[in-house]
Protein backbone atom coordinates (compact mmCIF):
# COMPACT_ATOMS: atom_id res chain seq x y z
CA UNK A 1 0.00 0.00 0.00
CA UNK A 2 1.12 3.61 -0.52
CA UNK A 3 2.47 5.58 2.41
CA UNK A 4 1.79 8.50 0.48
CA UNK A 5 -1.12 9.44 -2.31
CA UNK A 6 -1.54 12.81 -3.98
CA UNK A 7 -4.50 12.22 -6.55
CA UNK A 8 -5.80 15.00 -8.90
CA UNK A 9 -3.95 17.81 -6.71
CA UNK A 10 -4.62 20.94 -8.83
CA UNK A 11 -3.89 24.76 -7.25
CA UNK A 12 -4.19 27.82 -9.41
CA UNK A 13 -2.81 30.86 -8.24
CA UNK A 14 -5.14 34.19 -9.79
CA UNK A 15 -4.76 33.39 -13.34
CA UNK A 16 -1.50 30.76 -13.07
CA UNK A 17 -2.33 27.28 -12.73
CA UNK A 18 0.42 25.48 -10.78
CA UNK A 19 -0.52 22.18 -10.76
CA UNK A 20 -2.68 20.43 -12.75
CA UNK A 21 -4.56 17.27 -12.04
CA UNK A 22 -1.18 15.73 -10.14
CA UNK A 23 -1.40 12.38 -9.26
CA UNK A 24 1.42 10.47 -7.45
CA UNK A 25 2.01 8.17 -5.09
CA UNK A 26 5.16 6.89 -3.30
CA UNK A 27 5.59 3.67 -1.32
CA UNK A 28 6.59 2.73 1.91
CA UNK A 29 10.96 3.41 2.14
CA UNK A 30 10.72 4.08 -1.76
CA UNK A 31 12.75 6.84 -3.05
CA UNK A 32 10.81 8.92 -5.50
CA UNK A 33 12.87 11.73 -7.66
CA UNK A 34 10.72 14.66 -8.97
CA UNK A 35 12.44 16.38 -12.03
CA UNK A 36 11.35 19.15 -14.29
CA UNK A 37 12.57 22.52 -15.16
CA UNK A 38 12.15 25.69 -13.12
CA UNK A 39 8.49 26.64 -13.06
CA UNK A 40 6.92 22.69 -13.13
CA UNK A 41 5.22 23.17 -9.49
CA UNK A 42 7.84 21.08 -8.04
CA UNK A 43 7.73 23.76 -4.86
CA UNK A 44 4.27 24.00 -5.02
CA UNK A 45 3.63 20.12 -5.31
CA UNK A 46 5.63 20.40 -1.81
CA UNK A 47 3.96 23.28 -0.75
CA UNK A 48 0.40 22.05 -1.18
CA UNK A 49 0.88 18.21 0.52
CA UNK A 50 2.93 19.84 3.66
CA UNK A 51 0.33 22.21 3.97
CA UNK A 52 1.62 25.67 3.29
CA UNK A 53 -0.73 26.24 0.88
CA UNK A 54 -4.18 24.61 0.20
CA UNK A 55 -4.87 22.53 -3.02
CA UNK A 56 -7.93 23.83 -5.11
CA UNK A 57 -8.74 20.35 -5.75
CA UNK A 58 -7.56 16.54 -4.74
CA UNK A 59 -6.52 15.14 -1.92
CA UNK A 60 -3.09 14.34 -0.31
CA UNK A 61 -3.49 11.05 1.98
CA UNK A 62 -0.63 9.84 4.55
CA UNK A 63 -1.21 6.27 5.40
CA UNK A 64 -4.20 5.68 4.16
CA UNK A 65 -5.52 9.16 6.21
CA UNK A 66 -6.64 12.23 4.06
CA UNK A 67 -4.62 14.70 5.13
CA UNK A 68 -5.50 17.78 2.90
CA UNK A 69 -5.41 21.31 4.26
CA UNK A 70 -3.90 20.05 7.10
CA UNK A 71 -1.80 22.83 8.93
CA UNK A 72 2.17 22.49 8.34
CA UNK A 73 3.21 22.11 11.99
CA UNK A 74 0.50 18.71 12.11
CA UNK A 75 1.90 16.99 9.40
CA UNK A 76 5.35 17.81 10.53
CA UNK A 77 4.98 16.35 14.40
CA UNK A 78 3.55 13.23 12.46
CA UNK A 79 6.53 13.12 10.56
CA UNK A 80 5.94 14.54 7.17
CA UNK A 81 8.81 16.60 7.21
CA UNK A 82 10.74 18.40 4.38
CA UNK A 83 13.41 21.33 3.66
CA UNK A 84 13.43 24.08 1.56
CA UNK A 85 14.98 25.07 -1.77
CA UNK A 86 16.23 28.61 -0.61
CA UNK A 87 17.68 27.85 3.36
CA UNK A 88 15.48 28.65 6.29
CA UNK A 89 17.38 29.05 9.32
CA UNK A 90 16.48 30.39 12.72
CA UNK A 91 19.36 33.01 11.72
CA UNK A 92 19.79 34.35 15.58
CA UNK A 93 19.95 31.33 17.23
CA UNK A 94 22.85 28.81 17.09
CA UNK A 95 23.51 25.44 15.10
CA UNK A 96 22.72 23.41 17.64
CA UNK A 97 19.68 25.60 18.81
CA UNK A 98 18.30 25.24 15.58
CA UNK A 99 18.40 21.22 15.80
CA UNK A 100 17.08 21.12 19.29
CA UNK A 101 14.38 23.30 19.03
CA UNK A 102 13.40 20.49 16.59
CA UNK A 103 13.57 17.65 19.01
CA UNK A 104 11.83 19.23 21.34
CA UNK A 105 9.06 19.94 19.23
CA UNK A 106 8.49 16.29 19.48
CA UNK A 107 8.18 16.53 22.64
CA UNK A 108 11.33 15.08 23.82
CA UNK A 109 12.35 16.79 27.39
CA UNK A 110 14.15 17.67 28.88
CA UNK A 111 16.21 19.96 27.18
CA UNK A 112 19.59 18.24 28.01
CA UNK A 113 17.57 15.13 26.63
CA UNK A 114 16.94 17.09 23.22
CA UNK A 115 20.74 18.80 23.06
CA UNK A 116 22.53 15.68 23.58
CA UNK A 117 20.07 14.23 20.66
CA UNK A 118 20.72 17.49 18.84
CA UNK A 119 24.19 16.72 19.25
CA UNK A 120 23.94 13.17 17.76
CA UNK A 121 22.34 14.52 14.82
CA UNK A 122 25.04 17.61 14.35
CA UNK A 123 27.63 14.62 14.13
CA UNK A 124 25.91 12.58 11.85
CA UNK A 125 25.20 15.36 9.51
CA UNK A 126 29.40 16.67 10.10
CA UNK A 127 27.91 19.78 11.64
CA UNK A 128 30.13 19.37 14.66
CA UNK A 129 32.29 21.84 13.89
CA UNK A 130 29.61 24.58 14.16
CA UNK A 131 27.42 23.67 16.58
CA UNK A 132 27.85 27.18 18.38
CA UNK A 133 27.84 29.15 15.33
CA UNK A 134 25.31 31.58 14.55
CA UNK A 135 23.12 30.14 11.92
CA UNK A 136 22.02 33.03 9.82
CA UNK A 137 25.75 33.30 9.33
CA UNK A 138 26.90 30.15 7.81
CA UNK A 139 28.24 29.31 4.81
CA UNK A 140 25.63 27.59 2.16
CA UNK A 141 26.73 24.21 2.22
CA UNK A 142 26.50 24.46 5.90
CA UNK A 143 23.16 25.91 6.18
CA UNK A 144 22.01 23.76 3.62
CA UNK A 145 22.90 20.58 5.95
CA UNK A 146 21.61 22.51 8.89
CA UNK A 147 18.56 22.21 6.57
CA UNK A 148 18.92 18.56 6.44
CA UNK A 149 19.87 18.30 9.96
CA UNK A 150 16.81 20.09 11.11
CA UNK A 151 14.46 17.46 8.96
CA UNK A 152 16.31 14.72 10.80
CA UNK A 153 15.92 16.28 14.08
CA UNK A 154 11.86 15.65 13.43
CA UNK A 155 12.46 11.95 13.55
CA UNK A 156 10.89 11.95 9.70
CA UNK A 157 8.37 8.91 8.29
CA UNK A 158 8.57 10.78 5.00
CA UNK A 159 11.12 13.63 3.51
CA UNK A 160 10.18 15.43 1.36
CA UNK A 161 13.55 17.23 0.04
CA UNK A 162 13.69 20.30 -1.64
CA UNK A 163 17.04 20.67 -4.01
CA UNK A 164 19.26 19.68 -1.06
CA UNK A 165 21.98 19.23 -3.22
CA UNK A 166 22.01 22.92 -4.61
CA UNK A 167 24.84 24.93 -4.45
CA UNK A 168 26.96 22.37 -3.16
CA UNK A 169 30.38 21.57 -5.13
CA UNK A 170 30.56 18.09 -5.98
CA UNK A 171 33.09 17.12 -2.89
CA UNK A 172 30.16 18.53 -0.31
CA UNK A 173 27.28 16.30 -2.60
CA UNK A 174 28.51 13.25 -1.68
CA UNK A 175 28.54 13.17 2.05
CA UNK A 176 24.79 14.51 1.45
CA UNK A 177 23.93 11.42 -0.74
CA UNK A 178 25.85 9.34 1.60
CA UNK A 179 23.40 10.50 4.24
CA UNK A 180 20.61 9.79 2.37
CA UNK A 181 21.24 6.56 1.47
CA UNK A 182 21.80 5.52 5.15
CA UNK A 183 18.52 7.34 6.09
CA UNK A 184 16.97 4.72 3.72
CA UNK A 185 18.61 1.96 4.71
CA UNK A 186 19.77 1.97 8.60
CA UNK A 187 16.08 4.22 9.13
CA UNK A 188 13.75 3.27 6.46
CA UNK A 189 12.63 6.93 5.68
CA UNK A 190 10.97 7.32 2.60
CA UNK A 191 11.79 10.14 0.69
CA UNK A 192 10.51 12.54 -2.30
CA UNK A 193 13.05 15.01 -3.56
CA UNK A 194 13.16 17.56 -5.95
CA UNK A 195 16.77 17.44 -7.59
CA UNK A 196 18.07 19.35 -11.07
CA UNK A 197 21.42 16.94 -10.49
CA UNK A 198 20.48 13.73 -12.42
CA UNK A 199 23.93 11.78 -11.51
CA UNK A 200 22.29 12.38 -7.99
CA UNK A 201 18.45 11.32 -9.12
CA UNK A 202 20.25 8.30 -11.20
CA UNK A 203 21.73 6.98 -7.82
CA UNK A 204 18.81 7.74 -5.21
CA UNK A 205 15.70 7.15 -6.93
CA UNK A 206 13.57 4.15 -7.48
CA UNK A 207 11.36 5.91 -9.21
CA UNK A 208 10.96 9.36 -10.94
CA UNK A 209 8.13 11.88 -11.98
CA UNK A 210 8.74 14.96 -14.50
CA UNK A 211 6.52 17.79 -14.23
CA UNK A 212 5.99 20.38 -16.56
CA UNK A 213 4.28 23.21 -16.54
CA UNK A 214 2.07 21.72 -13.46
CA UNK A 215 1.65 18.48 -14.63
CA UNK A 216 3.16 15.47 -14.76
CA UNK A 217 4.28 14.65 -18.09
CA UNK A 218 6.16 11.25 -17.25
CA UNK A 219 6.52 8.64 -13.99
CA UNK A 220 8.59 5.36 -13.87
CA UNK A 221 11.67 3.87 -13.84
CA UNK A 222 14.09 6.21 -13.56
CA UNK A 223 16.26 5.40 -17.29
CA UNK A 224 12.99 5.22 -18.93
CA UNK A 225 11.79 8.43 -17.78
CA UNK A 226 15.00 9.94 -18.77
CA UNK A 227 15.15 8.59 -22.43
CA UNK A 228 11.23 9.06 -22.76
CA UNK A 229 11.26 12.33 -25.74
CA UNK A 230 8.65 14.19 -24.15
CA UNK A 231 11.01 14.37 -21.47
CA UNK A 232 14.23 15.30 -23.10
CA UNK A 233 11.73 17.66 -25.30
CA UNK A 234 10.58 19.71 -21.99
CA UNK A 235 14.34 19.54 -20.62
CA UNK A 236 16.53 20.58 -24.09
CA UNK A 237 13.64 21.53 -26.61
CA UNK A 238 11.30 20.04 -29.03
CA UNK A 239 14.16 19.31 -31.84
CA UNK A 240 16.47 17.47 -29.47
CA UNK A 241 12.69 15.81 -28.15
CA UNK A 242 12.04 14.59 -31.79
CA UNK A 243 15.67 13.13 -31.92
CA UNK A 244 14.95 11.27 -28.78
CA UNK B 1 34.86 14.63 1.95
CA UNK B 2 33.55 17.02 4.94
CA UNK B 3 31.68 13.83 6.89
CA UNK B 4 30.72 10.43 6.34
CA UNK B 5 28.41 7.66 7.31
CA UNK B 6 30.62 6.20 9.89
CA UNK B 7 29.42 9.48 12.09
CA UNK B 8 26.05 7.95 11.81
CA UNK B 9 25.75 5.44 14.62
CA UNK B 10 28.66 7.42 16.86
CA UNK B 11 29.31 10.84 17.19
CA UNK B 12 32.46 12.25 17.09
CA UNK B 13 33.79 13.65 20.33
CA UNK B 14 33.99 17.15 19.38
CA UNK B 15 30.18 17.16 19.04
CA UNK B 16 30.22 16.61 22.85
CA UNK B 17 32.60 19.10 23.13
CA UNK B 18 30.61 21.89 20.86
CA UNK B 19 27.27 21.17 23.04
CA UNK B 20 29.58 21.83 26.47
CA UNK B 21 30.86 24.86 24.99
CA UNK B 22 26.96 25.83 24.25
CA UNK B 23 25.86 25.46 27.43
CA UNK B 24 28.90 27.31 28.91
CA UNK B 25 27.92 30.21 26.56
CA UNK B 26 24.29 30.12 27.36
CA UNK B 27 24.95 30.06 31.22
CA UNK B 28 27.17 32.78 31.28
CA UNK B 29 25.03 34.72 29.47
CA UNK B 30 22.16 33.92 32.38
CA UNK B 31 24.48 34.55 35.10
CA UNK B 32 25.26 38.19 33.53
CA UNK B 33 21.71 37.92 32.84
CA UNK B 34 20.71 37.60 36.66
CA UNK B 35 24.01 39.53 37.96
CA UNK B 36 22.14 42.84 35.77
CA UNK B 37 18.44 41.93 37.96
CA UNK B 38 20.60 41.88 41.15
CA UNK B 39 22.42 45.15 39.95
CA UNK B 40 18.79 46.75 39.44
CA UNK B 41 17.78 45.72 42.72
CA UNK B 42 20.41 47.37 44.51
CA UNK B 43 20.14 50.36 42.73
CA UNK B 44 16.05 50.49 43.42
CA UNK B 45 16.57 49.69 46.74
CA UNK B 46 19.87 52.77 47.38
CA UNK B 47 19.13 55.20 44.37
CA UNK B 48 16.20 56.85 46.95
CA UNK B 49 18.54 57.64 49.55
CA UNK B 50 20.77 59.20 46.73
CA UNK B 51 18.41 61.29 44.79
CA UNK B 52 17.16 64.63 46.10
CA UNK B 53 13.32 63.65 46.20
CA UNK B 54 12.77 66.24 43.26
CA UNK B 55 14.55 63.77 41.13
CA UNK B 56 12.30 60.74 42.86
CA UNK B 57 9.73 61.93 39.79
CA UNK B 58 12.43 61.08 37.08
CA UNK B 59 13.60 57.67 38.62
CA UNK B 60 9.77 56.85 38.69
CA UNK B 61 9.38 57.72 34.97
CA UNK B 62 12.21 55.48 33.75
CA UNK B 63 10.47 52.55 35.92
CA UNK B 64 7.63 52.87 34.07
CA UNK B 65 9.63 53.74 30.36
CA UNK B 66 11.31 50.94 31.48
CA UNK B 67 8.10 48.29 32.19
CA UNK B 68 6.42 49.70 28.79
CA UNK B 69 9.55 49.19 26.93
CA UNK B 70 10.15 45.59 28.15
CA UNK B 71 6.96 45.02 27.48
CA UNK B 72 6.70 46.12 23.92
CA UNK B 73 10.20 44.55 23.58
CA UNK B 74 9.06 41.05 24.21
CA UNK B 75 6.18 41.18 21.09
CA UNK B 76 8.00 43.54 18.49
CA UNK B 77 11.48 42.65 19.74
CA UNK B 78 11.03 38.87 20.66
CA UNK B 79 8.13 38.29 18.71
CA UNK B 80 8.70 40.07 15.30
CA UNK B 81 5.14 41.48 15.88
CA UNK B 82 5.61 45.32 14.94
CA UNK B 83 3.17 47.20 17.42
CA UNK B 84 1.97 50.94 17.73
CA UNK B 85 -0.24 50.46 20.05
CA UNK B 86 1.13 49.66 23.16
CA UNK B 87 -0.86 52.33 24.39
CA UNK B 88 -4.08 50.28 23.99
CA UNK B 89 -2.54 48.13 26.93
CA UNK B 90 -1.38 50.95 28.70
CA UNK B 91 -4.36 52.58 28.97
CA UNK B 92 -6.64 49.41 29.75
CA UNK B 93 -3.96 48.83 32.49
CA UNK B 94 -4.55 52.45 34.53
CA UNK B 95 -8.42 52.46 33.44
CA UNK B 96 -8.92 49.41 34.89
CA UNK B 97 -7.24 50.05 37.82
CA UNK B 98 -8.46 53.70 38.56
CA UNK B 99 -12.33 52.24 37.42
CA UNK B 100 -12.50 49.36 40.07
CA UNK B 101 -10.46 51.26 42.65
CA UNK B 102 -12.96 54.90 42.03
CA UNK B 103 -16.00 53.02 41.17
CA UNK B 104 -15.84 49.67 43.01
CA UNK B 105 -13.86 50.55 45.87
CA UNK B 106 -11.38 47.68 45.31
CA UNK B 107 -7.38 48.17 45.83
CA UNK B 108 -5.20 48.84 42.97
CA UNK B 109 -3.27 45.65 43.83
CA UNK B 110 -6.04 43.73 42.71
CA UNK B 111 -7.42 46.31 39.99
CA UNK B 112 -3.74 46.02 38.46
CA UNK B 113 -4.08 42.06 38.33
CA UNK B 114 -7.54 42.17 36.51
CA UNK B 115 -6.16 44.77 34.05
CA UNK B 116 -3.21 42.54 33.24
CA UNK B 117 -5.79 39.95 32.31
CA UNK B 118 -8.02 42.12 30.56
CA UNK B 119 -5.04 43.83 28.62
CA UNK B 120 -3.50 39.93 27.47
CA UNK B 121 -6.88 38.78 26.89
CA UNK B 122 -7.56 41.97 24.62
CA UNK B 123 -4.64 41.51 23.26
CA UNK B 124 -4.76 38.42 22.04
CA UNK B 125 -7.93 38.79 20.76
CA UNK B 126 -7.24 41.09 18.50
CA UNK B 127 -4.06 39.85 17.54
CA UNK B 128 -5.82 36.54 16.59
CA UNK B 129 -8.37 38.21 14.21
CA UNK B 130 -5.00 39.58 12.65
CA UNK B 131 -2.70 37.23 12.76
CA UNK B 132 -5.71 34.45 11.40
CA UNK B 133 -6.28 36.58 8.22
CA UNK B 134 -2.40 37.36 7.23
CA UNK B 135 -2.38 40.94 8.64
CA UNK B 136 1.43 40.81 8.33
CA UNK B 137 4.45 43.74 9.16
CA UNK B 138 2.82 47.55 8.32
CA UNK B 139 -0.60 45.98 8.14
CA UNK B 140 -0.29 44.22 11.54
CA UNK B 141 1.21 47.74 12.63
CA UNK B 142 -1.76 49.75 11.69
CA UNK B 143 -4.03 47.25 13.16
CA UNK B 144 -2.56 48.09 17.00
CA UNK B 145 -2.46 51.52 16.06
CA UNK B 146 -5.97 51.36 15.21
CA UNK B 147 -7.05 49.90 18.37
CA UNK B 148 -5.48 52.21 20.49
CA UNK B 149 -7.01 55.05 18.84
CA UNK B 150 -10.37 52.84 18.42
CA UNK B 151 -10.16 52.78 22.62
CA UNK B 152 -9.46 55.92 23.09
CA UNK B 153 -12.05 57.53 21.15
CA UNK B 154 -14.38 54.76 23.02
CA UNK B 155 -13.01 56.48 26.46
CA UNK B 156 -13.84 59.87 25.52
CA UNK B 157 -17.71 59.30 24.58
CA UNK B 158 -17.90 56.44 27.54
CA UNK B 159 -19.88 58.38 30.31
CA UNK B 160 -19.18 55.62 33.13
CA UNK B 161 -15.44 56.53 31.91
CA UNK B 162 -15.77 59.64 32.57
CA UNK B 163 -15.33 60.97 29.23
CA UNK B 164 -12.58 63.39 28.64
CA UNK B 165 -12.09 63.87 32.55
CA UNK B 166 -10.82 60.35 33.03
CA UNK B 167 -9.88 59.21 36.85
CA UNK B 168 -8.38 61.20 39.78
CA UNK B 169 -7.36 58.91 42.72
CA UNK B 170 -9.04 59.75 45.86
CA UNK B 171 -6.38 60.99 48.01
CA UNK B 172 -5.86 60.03 51.58
CA UNK B 173 -3.75 60.69 54.09
CA UNK B 174 -0.25 58.64 55.01
CA UNK B 175 1.27 55.61 53.69
CA UNK B 176 -1.90 53.05 52.77
CA UNK B 177 0.17 49.89 51.69
CA UNK B 178 -3.36 48.20 51.46
CA UNK B 179 -4.43 50.77 48.57
CA UNK B 180 -0.89 51.09 47.18
CA UNK B 181 -0.84 54.95 48.46
CA UNK B 182 1.80 56.77 50.06
CA UNK B 183 2.92 60.27 50.90
CA UNK B 184 4.02 62.51 48.38
CA UNK B 185 7.54 62.03 48.11
CA UNK B 186 7.70 58.59 49.24
CA UNK B 187 10.30 56.31 48.05
CA UNK B 188 7.84 53.50 48.22
CA UNK B 189 7.01 54.21 45.29
CA UNK B 190 10.36 53.47 43.65
CA UNK B 191 11.08 50.79 45.64
CA UNK B 192 7.55 48.96 44.39
CA UNK B 193 7.89 50.50 40.66
CA UNK B 194 11.79 48.57 40.68
CA UNK B 195 10.13 45.04 42.73
CA UNK B 196 7.84 45.21 39.84
CA UNK B 197 10.54 45.72 37.31
CA UNK B 198 12.92 43.06 38.90
CA UNK B 199 10.09 40.23 38.60
CA UNK B 200 8.74 41.38 35.16
CA UNK B 201 12.68 40.50 34.17
CA UNK B 202 13.07 37.40 36.00
CA UNK B 203 9.86 36.31 34.34
CA UNK B 204 11.26 37.58 31.00
CA UNK B 205 14.54 35.77 31.35
CA UNK B 206 13.20 32.63 32.70
CA UNK B 207 10.53 32.89 29.64
CA UNK B 208 13.08 33.28 27.13
CA UNK B 209 15.08 30.61 28.20
CA UNK B 210 12.20 27.82 28.07
CA UNK B 211 11.55 25.81 25.51
CA UNK B 212 8.30 28.09 25.20
CA UNK B 213 10.81 31.54 24.51
CA UNK B 214 13.23 29.27 22.07
CA UNK B 215 9.88 28.41 19.90
CA UNK B 216 8.73 31.83 19.89
CA UNK B 217 12.24 33.13 18.57
CA UNK B 218 12.30 30.35 16.14
CA UNK B 219 9.11 32.23 15.08
CA UNK B 220 9.84 34.91 14.99
CA UNK B 221 13.07 34.21 12.73
CA UNK B 222 11.23 32.39 10.18
CA UNK B 223 7.55 31.65 10.34
CA UNK B 224 7.22 28.73 7.91
CA UNK B 225 10.55 27.15 8.58
CA UNK B 226 9.01 26.70 12.67
CA UNK B 227 6.18 25.27 11.13
CA UNK B 228 7.89 23.23 8.91
CA UNK B 229 9.89 21.62 12.51
CA UNK B 230 6.28 21.01 13.79
CA UNK B 231 6.29 24.40 15.80
CA UNK B 232 2.36 25.62 16.20
CA UNK B 233 3.49 29.38 15.49
CA UNK B 234 0.41 31.13 16.17
CA UNK B 235 0.10 30.24 20.10
CA UNK B 236 3.62 30.97 20.50
CA UNK B 237 2.70 34.29 18.77
CA UNK B 238 -0.31 35.02 20.98
CA UNK B 239 1.79 34.00 24.09
CA UNK B 240 4.22 36.59 23.36
CA UNK B 241 1.17 39.13 22.74
CA UNK B 242 -0.34 38.64 26.19
CA UNK B 243 2.93 38.34 27.91
CA UNK B 244 3.34 41.90 26.23
CA UNK B 245 0.05 43.35 26.99
CA UNK B 246 0.18 42.30 30.41
CA UNK B 247 3.65 43.48 31.49
CA UNK B 248 2.77 47.19 29.87
CA UNK B 249 -0.73 47.53 31.42
CA UNK B 250 1.41 46.67 34.87
CA UNK B 251 3.23 49.86 33.37
CA UNK B 252 -0.57 51.94 33.36
CA UNK B 253 -1.26 50.79 36.62
CA UNK B 254 2.43 51.80 37.94
CA UNK B 255 1.76 55.17 36.35
CA UNK B 256 -1.92 55.94 37.74
CA UNK B 257 -0.64 54.83 41.32
CA UNK B 258 2.31 57.05 40.79
CA UNK B 259 0.43 60.08 39.22
CA UNK B 260 -3.07 59.57 40.68
CA UNK B 261 -4.45 60.72 37.53
CA UNK B 262 -5.44 59.46 34.41
CA UNK B 263 -7.22 60.82 31.53
CA UNK B 264 -7.89 59.20 27.59
CA UNK B 265 -5.36 61.09 26.19
CA UNK B 266 -1.91 59.99 29.29
CA UNK B 267 -3.51 56.70 28.60
CA UNK B 268 -4.26 55.94 25.03
CA UNK B 269 -2.55 58.50 23.40
CA UNK B 270 -0.36 57.81 20.77
CA UNK B 271 2.59 59.32 22.09
CA UNK B 272 2.40 56.42 25.07
CA UNK B 273 3.34 54.25 22.05
CA UNK B 274 5.78 56.19 20.54
CA UNK B 275 7.25 56.22 24.15
CA UNK B 276 7.46 52.29 24.39
CA UNK B 277 9.03 52.28 20.99
CA UNK B 278 11.63 54.97 21.45
CA UNK B 279 12.90 53.40 24.39
CA UNK B 280 12.93 50.03 23.10
CA UNK B 281 14.79 51.27 19.99
CA UNK B 282 16.91 53.49 21.79
CA UNK B 283 18.32 50.33 24.22
CA UNK B 284 18.27 47.95 21.33
CA UNK B 285 14.73 45.71 19.90
CA UNK B 286 15.30 42.26 20.60
CA UNK B 287 17.44 42.37 23.28
CA UNK B 288 16.52 41.91 26.83
CA UNK B 289 18.27 44.74 28.41
CA UNK B 290 17.68 46.98 25.67
CA UNK B 291 14.78 49.01 26.67
CA UNK B 292 15.65 49.12 30.32
CA UNK B 293 18.70 51.15 29.35
CA UNK B 294 16.63 52.67 26.44
CA UNK B 295 14.72 54.17 29.25
CA UNK B 296 17.50 55.40 31.81
CA UNK B 297 17.96 57.83 28.55
CA UNK B 298 14.46 58.31 26.99
CA UNK B 299 12.48 58.99 29.87
CA UNK B 300 14.78 62.01 31.42
CA UNK B 301 15.44 63.11 28.18
CA UNK B 302 12.22 65.16 27.44
CA UNK B 303 12.44 66.75 30.87
CA UNK B 304 16.28 67.89 30.96
CA UNK B 305 15.99 69.41 27.79
CA UNK B 306 12.48 71.38 28.90
CA UNK B 307 14.57 71.67 32.28
CA UNK B 308 17.70 73.56 29.65
CA UNK B 309 15.64 75.83 27.56
CA UNK B 310 13.47 76.81 30.69
CA UNK B 311 16.77 77.91 32.42
CA UNK B 312 19.51 77.58 30.49
CA UNK B 313 23.28 78.47 31.05
CA UNK B 314 24.03 82.35 30.20
CA UNK B 315 25.91 81.00 26.82
CA UNK B 316 22.41 79.21 25.46
CA UNK B 317 20.57 81.71 27.09
CA UNK B 318 19.25 82.72 23.36
CA UNK B 319 16.92 79.80 23.86
CA UNK B 320 14.74 80.93 26.68
CA UNK B 321 11.58 80.56 26.64
CA UNK B 322 11.52 78.92 22.95
CA UNK B 323 8.32 76.89 23.58
CA UNK B 324 8.55 73.82 21.12
CA UNK B 325 12.24 73.72 21.09
CA UNK B 326 12.52 70.79 23.51
CA UNK B 327 10.51 68.87 21.44
CA UNK B 328 12.67 69.39 18.24
CA UNK B 329 15.44 68.27 20.20
CA UNK B 330 14.25 65.47 21.79
CA UNK B 331 13.30 64.39 18.15
CA UNK B 332 17.17 64.75 17.01
CA UNK B 333 18.50 63.23 19.48
CA UNK B 334 16.31 59.93 18.61
CA UNK B 335 16.73 60.17 14.91
CA UNK B 336 20.09 60.60 15.57
CA UNK B 337 19.89 57.26 17.39
CA UNK B 338 18.90 55.68 14.81
CA UNK B 339 20.71 56.53 12.42
CA UNK B 340 24.19 56.10 14.08
CA UNK B 341 22.71 52.78 16.24
CA UNK B 342 20.27 51.37 14.05
CA UNK B 343 20.60 47.75 16.70
CA UNK B 344 20.44 50.14 19.81
CA UNK B 345 23.13 50.79 22.13
CA UNK B 346 22.72 46.72 23.49
CA UNK B 347 22.00 45.49 20.58
CA UNK B 348 25.24 47.13 18.87
CA UNK B 349 27.56 46.30 22.00
CA UNK B 350 26.25 42.44 21.12
CA UNK B 351 26.79 42.79 17.74
CA UNK B 352 30.43 44.40 18.69
CA UNK B 353 31.11 41.66 21.24
CA UNK B 354 30.10 38.81 18.71
CA UNK B 355 32.58 39.79 16.63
Amino acid sequence: MALLEITGLSKSFRGLQALKNVTISVDEGEILGIIGSNGAGKTTLFNCITGAFAPDTGTVKLGGEDITGKKMHTLAQRGLVRTFQLMRPFGTLSTIDNVTIAVQSRGVRPESKARDEATMILARTGLDGWADATSGSLPTAVQKRLELARALAMNPHVLLLDEVLAGLVPSEREPVLELLESLRKNDGVTMVFIEHIMAAVRRLSDRVVMMDQGAVLAQGDVDEVLANPDVVAAYLGKEYGDAA
Amino acid sequence: MSFSTKTVRQPEPAAATGTLISRRVSSSNHTWNLVLVGAVLVLGIVLPFILPAAELGIAMRILIFALMGVGWNMMSGFGGMFSFGHAAFFGIGAYTTAFLLVEVGLTPWLGMIVGMVISAAAAVGISYLALRYQLRGAYYALSTFAFAEMLRLFVIGNESLNKTVGFTVPVMFGDNWGMFQFRAGSPVYFWIGTAMLVIVMLFCIWFLRSRAGRFSIATRDDELAASAVGIPTLRYKLTLVAISAAITALAGALYLQFYMFIDPDLAFGATVSNNAIITAVVGGVGTLWGPVLGAVIVAPLSDLVTELLRHPPEWLSFLEGLDGLDILVYAVVLIAFVLLLPKGIVGTFLGRRKK
